[in-house]
């Protein structure tokens, strides 16, 4: 745990390296007694802060702001921040963006429930997509490596992260992971989330897509439970379709609870075991590697075309 | 959404704010949050008080400043009060209403010394 702040960043672990973690440029110390000096700052002031060093009234500030402010009374003085709190993150999400559109890399955040079969989907499509396209892999877990021991048994190059208490990959650990993967141009990333539906749909990883994954073994309301995952996913995959006979699960209620927290979400019913819907799952991929591949040497045409 | 990695989230933005203005210590925070910004608004307070032990904010009051839900209802073509996200219009019951205020959650503004 992060002795300056109790978060869990300094449990983080990628591949089971720490992650450095920052609070400013100070030093501290992690759980493990590593100590960072943090000059290698990914320092965002990309600002559109509206500050004013200077005390100042508070007329149109409206609640609270006058209440304890009168000149001279004290010492203190106002400043304006007016940044949101996910700031930091988006910051390094945008740079994640950045860095995937400049070399062609489509990249997917993979969100579900635990026990989605997310893992399982993976390690399916990997194979099928049979050396096709140059993909990679991060996984996300609070502990263990046993998501990415999975994932290279199938010879793709994986890393994990470890959030440790984490219940959510953030952008700078994947901005770390990508840094350590060295992609291809190109290529495919699958980013596997943690498993969890509340957390990860706050936290842009600079994926081009989120992919919720929903398992005909989990309830038809789900996506009504955990309305801002739904919100967030531009792609559900009602997974493990091959149990639905054995179940009550009501497939098309499922599907229409996703659309009505996302009218614009596509659904492709999908089974890892029997193979159900993988080809509309491949093909879907395929077309936005593709794409973003042709997006990134249409940039570079023009480029050399401007020289 | 996860009340301590916001709680973290605020810190960071304290901690940025005192280098580029010159503080060190925060006495209040008002914080915006949106009605339907999925967040605790006691689970948030708790998990300040938490993450801002022994930092600048230790002694920092918490002002929260709650902002109305509203969205646009595509159906009446008009902005519809709303309490929750993916919620009907209140006047026609369409679902079909784009969130338009009410996922906010940011810093705007401190007390500094």
């Amino acid at each position: 745990m992060c002795g300056t702040c109790g978060c869990g960043a300094g449990e983080t672990r990628i591949d089971g390296q720490a992650l450095e973690h920052e609070h400013g440029p100070h030093y501290h110390v992690h759980a493990d007694g590593t100590a960072h000096d943090h000059d290698h700052t990914h320092e965002h002031d990309h600002s559109h802060e509206h500050d004013h060093p200077h005390p100042h009234s508070h007329a149109t500030a409206g609640i609270g702001a006058t209440a304890s402010h009168a000149p001279g009374l004290s010492q203190a003085r106002m400043v304006k921040i007016e940044r949101d709190i996910l700031d930091k993150n988006n910051a390094y999400a945008r740079d994640n963006r950045a860095h995937f559109i400049g070399h062609g890399i489509f990249a997917l955040n993979l969100v579900s429930s635990p026990g989605s079969g997310k893992t399982t989907l993976l390690v399916k499509t990997i194979i099928a997509l049979n050396g096709r396209l140059p993909l990679a892999v991060i996984e996300g877990d609070q502990q263990t490596d046993n998501d990415a021991a999975r994932i290279r048994a199938t010879g793709a190059p994986a890393i994990q992260i470890n959030t440790g208490r984490g219940c959510h990959l953030d952008a700078h650990m994947v901005g770390r992971a990508i840094g350590q993967l060295a992609l291809p141009d190109d290529s495919l990333l699958l980013i596997e989330n943690v498993g969890n539906l509340v957390c990860p749909a706050g936290f842009d990883l600079g994926e081009a897509h989120k992919v919720a994954i929903l398992s005909v073994t989990e309830g038809e309301d789900k996506p009504l439970k955990y309305p801002d995952m739904f919100r967030a996913a531009d792609v559900m995959l009602l997974n493990k379709c091959d149990l639905l006979p054995h179940l009550e699960f009501d497939a098309d209620l499922a599907v229409e609870n996703a659309r009505r927290v996302n009218p614009d979400i596509r659904v492709i019913r999908t089974s890892a075991s029997s193979g159900e819907g993988m080809d509309e799952w491949l093909a879907w991929i395929t077309l936005g590697c593709l794409q973003t591949a042709a997006s990134r040497q249409a940039k570079l045409a023009q480029l050399v075309a401007q020289d | 959404m996860h009340e301590m990695s916001l709680a973290e989230g605020v810190l960071q933005l304290l901690e940025d704010a005192a280098l580029s203005q010159g503080f060190t210590g925060v006495k209040t925070i008002w914080l915006e949050l949106g009605q339907m910004a999925g967040v605790e608004k006691e689970a948030l307070r708790f998990c300040l008080e938490v993450v801002t032990r022994d930092s600048l904010a230790h002694e920092a009051r918490l002002e929260i400043i709650e902002l109305p839900g509203q969205g646009w209802c595509m159906q009446c073509a008009e902005t519809v009060a709303m309490t929750e996200l993916f919620g009907a219009c209140p006047q026609c019951g369409s679902h079909q209403v784009q969130v338009t205020a009410g996922s906010e959650m940011r810093v705007k503004e401190l007390e500094v010394y």
